[in-house]
């Protein structure tokens, strides 16, 4: 009986099961890192319907994150303004801009100015903006350097993983109450040591919740 | 096997030319890797949010605007639902002209006036300045009508007078009662009466010990 089958035949369910291991190591590759919010979301900088530049505002013109989101320190949520927070000096700088059409007629109507939203967590997480920003953390660990950026960007990745790594260690991170509005201070570890942020962190009584009815309720 | 291995490589090489790498802008919503069609879950719950969009009313808004003429009880401070204080809430005592001193019910005390700082140079300095004598950032980009606190008139006018611009605004100066709330309001005017008072200083205001210290004779 002639061979039906050549002789290289007899490695092939080897080279086989050694190229599905490659391959099943490709893919655990692959959905590590594309699959998670580090690739899905970081980056995220939708088109607004009015060019407004933190860069701009918040950098050049040195206006506090407050004076526009106002109750950032006061609440859970922090709000984006109204046209009306515009107006204010809008309505002596760039009046004809066409740029700032949709600000102008959504002061007029009343209407809301469509701004697209960046960030959002599930509805399952309650999050809440100013038991951080009074607590030491700096706008710059979640949204990252918003006072340089022309248009906002998703910066942080804001999963599970992301908000534990913090709550684990918060001395990393904290920084000085007065430096909390201001995006290029330095954390208190990095100004003056790990001592300095572990005693901070001690002295203010910061306990993050790792629970899980912390976040979710 | 060769040629399975050179498939695998360019399905590769497509896969990371097409997905890229992390952290990359990209315009479009973020992709869901689990999306709620697919996995059922609680990610997005009957529940409005903050500022969120609501296809039920007809302005499109989930936050509703108070009816004319109706009174928020919940933004009253406890035990003053009804803000009946007319010169707390409005500036003016009963006969409709404006009070000439911080209501007696808010004690001014250098807490009440660091508040007043903080508050004022969010919201004031960037048009009127650190000093208030109107040269704010804003100035540099055409805001000429700025007007500087230390002037005759200013000097005089009723703190009540004071409180009445923050919260109804005055010729371009647009209203800032929606940023803070009427104690606030008064911490800033007292603070502004702080600035008028610091900036027509003369030396006899020093006491002696410290004339020395400054080198004034
Ligand atoms: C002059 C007003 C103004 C100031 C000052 C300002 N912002 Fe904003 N911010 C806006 C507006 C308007 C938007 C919505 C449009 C956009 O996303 O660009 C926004 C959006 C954002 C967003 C994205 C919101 C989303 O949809 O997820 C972040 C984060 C943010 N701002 C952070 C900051 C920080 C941090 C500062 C202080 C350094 C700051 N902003 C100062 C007006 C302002
Ligand atoms: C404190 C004053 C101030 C506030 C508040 C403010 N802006 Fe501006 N804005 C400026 C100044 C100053 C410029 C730069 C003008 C120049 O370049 O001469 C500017 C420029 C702009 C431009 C570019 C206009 C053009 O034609 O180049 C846009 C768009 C803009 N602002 C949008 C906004 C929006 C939207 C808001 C409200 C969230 C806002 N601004 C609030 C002061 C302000
Ligand atoms: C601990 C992390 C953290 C810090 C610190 C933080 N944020 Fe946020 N921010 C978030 C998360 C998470 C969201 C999404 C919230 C949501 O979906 O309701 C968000 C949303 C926002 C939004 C959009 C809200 C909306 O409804 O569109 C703005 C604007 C914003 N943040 C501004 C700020 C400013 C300004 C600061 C600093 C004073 C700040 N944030 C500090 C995590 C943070
Ligand atoms: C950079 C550090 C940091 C990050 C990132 C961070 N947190 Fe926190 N978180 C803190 C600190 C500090 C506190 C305050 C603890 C205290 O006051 O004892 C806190 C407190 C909280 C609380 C408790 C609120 C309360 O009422 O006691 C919740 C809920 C919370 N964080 C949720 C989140 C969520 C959700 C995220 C991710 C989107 C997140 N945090 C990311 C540092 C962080
Ligand atoms: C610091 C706040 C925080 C704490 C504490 C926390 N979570 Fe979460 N959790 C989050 C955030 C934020 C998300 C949303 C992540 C995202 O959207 O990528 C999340 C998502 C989840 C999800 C994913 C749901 C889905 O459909 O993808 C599960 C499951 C979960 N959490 C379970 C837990 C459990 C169990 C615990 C307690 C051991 C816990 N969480 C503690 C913040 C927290
Ligand atoms: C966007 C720029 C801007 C900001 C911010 C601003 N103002 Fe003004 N303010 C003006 C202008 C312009 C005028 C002149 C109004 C006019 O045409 O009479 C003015 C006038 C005034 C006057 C004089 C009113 C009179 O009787 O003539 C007072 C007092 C005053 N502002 C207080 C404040 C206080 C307090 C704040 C902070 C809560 C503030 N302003 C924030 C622009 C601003």
């Amino acid at each position: 009986m002639s061979n039906i089958f050549p002789k290289s035949a007899n490695s092939l369910p080897l080279q086989l099961i050694i190229f599905l291991f490659g391959l099943g190591g490709i893919m655990t590759v692959g959905v590590t890192y594309y699959m998670t919010p580090k690739y899905t979301r970081v980056g995220y900088a939708p088109v607004q319907p009015v060019p407004f530049s933190h860069a701009l505002h918040a950098g050049q013109l040195g206006l506090d994150c407050r004076y526009c989101h106002v109750a950032v320190d006061q609440g859970p949520a922090s709000t984006v303004p109204a046209a009306q927070t515009c107006m204010n000096c809008h309505n002596q700088i760039k009046v004809d801009s066409p740029l700032l059409g949709v600000v102008r007629q959504s002061y007029e109507t009343g209407n809301p100015v469509p701004w697209v939203k960046i960030h959002q967590v599930p509805d399952y997480v309650y999050f809440n903006h100013a038991v951080h920003v009074n607590r030491g953390v700096s706008c710059v660990e979640c949204h990252g350097k918003v006072n340089e950026m022309e248009v906002v960007a998703h910066a942080q990745p804001l999963s599970m993983g992301f908000c534990l790594d913090c709550h684990r260690n918060p001395e990393l991170r904290v920084r000085e109450p007065g430096d909390v509005f201001n995006l290029d201070s330095p954390t208190i570890t990095q100004q003056s040591g790990a001592e300095a942020g572990k005693r901070f962190v001690h002295d203010w009584n910061i306990k993050p919740p790792q629970s899980c009815s912390g976040c979710h309720r | 096997m060769r040629n399975v291995y050179l498939v695998t490589a360019f399905l590769v090489v497509l896969a990371l030319s097409v997905l890229g790498l992390r952290g990359t802008k990209f315009i479009r919503p973020p992709l869901d890797v689990f999306p709620e069609w697919a996995f059922p879950g609680m990610k997005r719950q009957s529940k409005y949010k903050h500022q969120a969009a609501s296809k039920f009313f007809a302005d499109g808004r989930a936050d509703r605007p108070l009816p004319p003429g109706v009174v928020a009880s919940s933004q009253g401070p406890a035990g003053q639902p009804l803000r009946n204080d007319d010169s707390l809430y409005t500036g003016k005592d009963a006969s409709g002209a404006f009070v000439a001193r911080v209501p007696a019910s808010l004690t001014v005390d250098r807490t009440f006036l660091e508040h007043g700082r903080q508050s004022f140079t969010i919201y004031c300095a960037p048009c009127h300045g650190a000093l208030g004598d109107g040269n704010g950032i804003t100035k540099q980009y055409g805001m000429g009508a700025t007007p500087t606190y230390h002037d005759e008139r200013l000097r005089k006018i009723a703190d009540g007078d004071i409180f009445n611009t923050i919260t109804n605004g005055k010729n371009n100066m647009l209203p800032y009662a929606d940023k803070l709330v009427p104690r606030d309001r008064w911490s800033v005017v007292a603070y502004v009466r702080a600035l008028q008072r610091a900036q027509s200083g003369t030396v006899a205001d020093v006491p002696e010990v410290n004339q020395a210290e400054l080198g004034i004779k």
